[in-house]
């Protein structure tokens, strides 16, 4: 991926900040590193690097003009000291430290309902605070950061092959997305042509993910609705993927199968074998399930006009994967700015207008359309031939753009003269998803918050780090 | 000589009711995780959870008052006695002459009456919501339900529930479009009573979603045994008011020899079995409505009942 990497100063980095607020450019990922913030935005189509030098660790807040920029700003200062000038939310978040301040909330009747970090159910910690008046919900305001690992410390000084364990784990459902993302800008940072088979096998494995994802997630949401039997079937049909991706990358979630320069290993000699039954499976079994979820009128009571995100919030916060595409916006990094060997393949993405849970279902379930005619063009075409290349040892600096599950995966690396990783950052698509779930959340009642959330299913872990 | 066996069949009446009631929880889970393609708890897991909590020290929220500690044994008696008094296998028990169906609907209100209290009492935001909910949705179940008590008892001329279906039991009831009124509205309540789907989930781990389960959040050990063993209790009774009102058929009546009492209780058995049955089928075919909605549906149960007793009316005049 070509993307040029300019050092601002601090008028043009305010210039930056009004071209997002037009929404003229979208904001990819907003990081620091100690004295230095770095800012990745898309301009028609393209994406560019921004760096600040921050004078006494100061730098003009994009916040102020451009709200999705918040949260990471609050971030950056929680873990490098960085502080936004101007920013219109000061609190921490990301470091649990003193009592947080939340919102104040006035007026009449109204009560709030504190929810987690720890749940009644098998999900990641977080914390919910509902202000409601009566059933209905006033306003949702989220506290994360509960999963913090220090992703980014423990990268700073990895040897290349540890930090792409490290990057496999920032979100165990999204690890085929992050190694990609973390490989892709090694690759770039250090000029490496990976073997066409890799690239297509790669690619093979980022579908199977988002296969076994889609598949999880709505079942899951038709069991927040307690439909209990869709999940049943959905589970039944995510085993399958995740068994033949067990067969055929060596791990069900296909942990470590990528890896900078290619692929950990090549498929097993009946690996093409157990993914054309898992496809002909898939193919019989998911239009009767996509039957019943569309024919069941008491589960599309609760999906329809539930939990409604209009187009502009989409934009403005450039929501990446089904929270985006349900909402209007049509973007897909394996399109837009687009990698191999996806140029090569036929797929549509599927948008609506609609915004709600049902958009947000019919999304996956289209995109699960759309993998399974992916996976069949990899395996008609896959080239021969070696799947790994060593990687060379010196320094440079990457970016990568590549499309998860849940949306765009950045990653940004900066190689050291020793071959080891200098600054890596790796940004989860659910920044930019998890404060477009408070606004989707409002005017609705608390009820059906579970039924919304699940449809968004945003990452703790990958937005914590 | 005759009180004797009278009160004999209501003891064994109120502890069979007990004894089969989590039976009867049970093999509805089964039978749902069966239509899921699960292998399911065993049938007799709901006793197992019983004992586990029994044995289990109760944990008291600091916020606790003595409503929250009394409340547990309050809906156990109530739900029991109200249990009590409907006949399962045989009709002429001494307890019902006592007290009507009327009088099982006011028990039935008054266990919810102490949960809402407790839920309300231990101050967690979760137990006030399900106290409103429950609240909301028992201000329109009871008065379908008494529409339905209503309907049948202006049929059988009394309210009393073994004459109610010594009556169903004659020839001259015969089918009446009231009767099909009724029995639906009465469903429909009980699904609304026993938390069940499409009304409340019993099995989720969702807070928000929750009502019945949203109330007791905060019981543990012996207080939660009671809770949970009065609610298979009441799923087993609507399920025999059920049975007892609109399917009679096999009910032994007082003075009959033993032979027909235990012909009688397998008859109950394949009764509750199928009541189960089509409840499992039913809440696995249909998702959980909106909050909001919870209204509509018990809306319809009322005016259900309402039509049943106008209808009544409208026939017997001409």
């Amino acid at each position: 991926m070509d993307w040029p990497h300019t050092i601002v100063d601090r008028e043009a980095w305010h210039q930056a900040a009004e071209r997002l607020r037009s929404t003229e450019w979208s904001l990819l990922g907003l990081w620091g590193e100690p004295g230095v913030a770095h800012m990745a935005v898309m301009q028609a189509g393209q994406c560019a690097l921004l760096s600040l030098a921050c004078e006494e660790n100061r730098f003009p807040s994009i916040g102020r003009l451009h709200a999705p920029a918040i949260r990471l700003e609050r971030a950056m200062r929680d873990l490098y000291g960085l502080e936004a000038e101007g920013s219109p939310d000061a609190r921490p978040w990301l470091r649990h430290e003193s009592p947080y301040p939340f919102l104040p909330v006035e007026g009449e009747s109204l009560h709030q309902i504190p929810v987690g970090p720890v749940h009644a159910g098998i999900i990641e910690p977080g914390h919910f605070r509902f202000t409601a008046n009566g059933e209905t919900i006033v306003r949702l305001e989220q506290r994360l950061g509960y999963v913090h690992k220090g992703i980014e410390s423990l990268m700073a000084g990895a040897s290349l092959e540890g930090a792409a364990k490290l990057a496999c784990r920032v979100s165990g459902d999204s690890s085929v997305a992050f190694a990609l993302a973390f490989a892709q800008a090694v690759e770039s940072a250090l000029g490496v042509e990976v073997p066409a088979r890799a690239v297509w096998l790669r690619a093979l494995a980022a579908e199977l993910e988002r296969l076994a994802n889609h598949f999880g997630d709505i079942g899951a949401v038709c069991n927040d609705a307690a439909f209990a039997l869709l999940h049943a079937h959905f589970g039944l049909l995510r085993e399958h993927v995740l068994r033949a991706a067990g067969a055929c990358f060596g791990h069900r979630l296909m942990m470590d199968g990528v890896i900078p320069g290619g692929l950990q290993r090549d498929l097993p000699a009946d690996g093409e074998r157990v993914l054309l039954e898992l496809l002909a499976l898939a193919r019989k079994r998911f239009p009767e399930l996509v039957e019943v979820y569309d024919d069941t009128a008491s589960l599309k009571d609760r999906t329809v006009d539930a939990g409604i995100l209009s187009p502009v919030l989409a934009q403005q916060f450039a929501a990446g994967g089904y929270v985006g595409r349900a909402s209007g916006r049509k973007f897909d990094a394996r399109r837009t700015p687009g990698y191999a060997p996806y140029d090569q393949l036929q797929f549509e993405i599927p948008v609506v207008q609609a915004g709600d849970v049902n958009a947000r279902v019919w999304i996956r379930i289209q995109e699960v359309g759309q993998s399974l005619g992916i996976l069949e063009q990899i395996l008609r075409q896959l080239p021969s031939g070696p799947v790994c290349e060593p990687v060379a040892r010196h320094a440079g600096e990457g970016l990568a753009l590549v499309e998860g599950f849940r949306g765009d995966v950045l990653a940004w690396v900066r190689i050291g003269d020793d071959g080891r990783v200098e600054r890596c950052h790796l940004r989860d698509p659910s920044w930019f998803q998890w404060p477009l779930l408070e606004a989707a959340i409002e005017g609705n009642i608390v009820a059906d918050f579970p039924l919304c959330n699940k449809s968004f299913n945003c990452s703790y872990s990958g937005h914590d780090l | 000589m005759a009180i004797a066996i009278d009160l004999l069949v209501q003891l064994v009446q109120m502890s069979v009711v007990l004894a089969l009631a989590p039976l009867l929880t049970g093999f509805v889970r089964k039978l749902k995780a069966h239509l899921l393609r699960r292998q399911g708890p065993p049938l007799i897991q709901p006793y197992r959870d019983l004992l586990r909590l029994l044995r289990k020290e109760v944990v008291l929220a600091e916020s606790a008052s003595w409503v929250f500690r009394v409340a547990p044994y309050l809906v156990f008696a109530a739900t029991w006695v109200a249990a009590a008094l409907v006949p399962t296998f045989a009709t002429g028990l001494v307890f019902s002459y006592a007290a009507d169906m009327i009088a099982i609907v006011a028990l039935l209100g008054s266990a919810r009456f102490m949960l809402a209290l407790a839920g309300l009492d231990v101050g967690t935001s979760f137990g006030g919501i399900g106290s409103s909910r429950e609240m909301m949705i028992a201000s329109l179940a009871e008065p379908a339900m008494l529409m339905v008590v209503f309907t049948v008892s202006l049929m059988a001329g009394s309210t009393q529930l073994s004459s109610i279906a010594a009556s169903m039991q004659s020839p001259e009831v015969g089918l009446r479009v009231s009767l099909a009124l009724a029995l639906v509205g009465l469903v429909m309540v009980a699904i609304a009573e026993n938390a069940r789907i499409p009304v409340d989930n019993p099995a989720t781990h969702l807070e928000l979603t929750m009502v019945h389960e949203a109330m007791i959040l905060e019981y543990s050990g012996r207080h939660l045994a009671l809770i949970e063993a009065a609610s298979y209790l009441k799923l087993l009774l609507y399920i025999s008011v059920i049975a007892c009102v609109f399917f009679p058929w096999g009910i032994a009546v007082s003075g009959q020899g033993a032979a027909a009492y235990l012909a009688a209780i397998a008859v109950y058995g394949v009764k509750l079995a199928a009541g189960g049955f089509l409840l499992a089928v039913f809440e696995t075919a249909i998702a959980k409505m909106r909050v909001f909605r919870v209204p509509d549906f018990l809306g319809a149960a009322l005016m259900l009942g309402f039509l049943a007793v106008l209808l009544l009316f409208v026939t017997r005049a001409g």
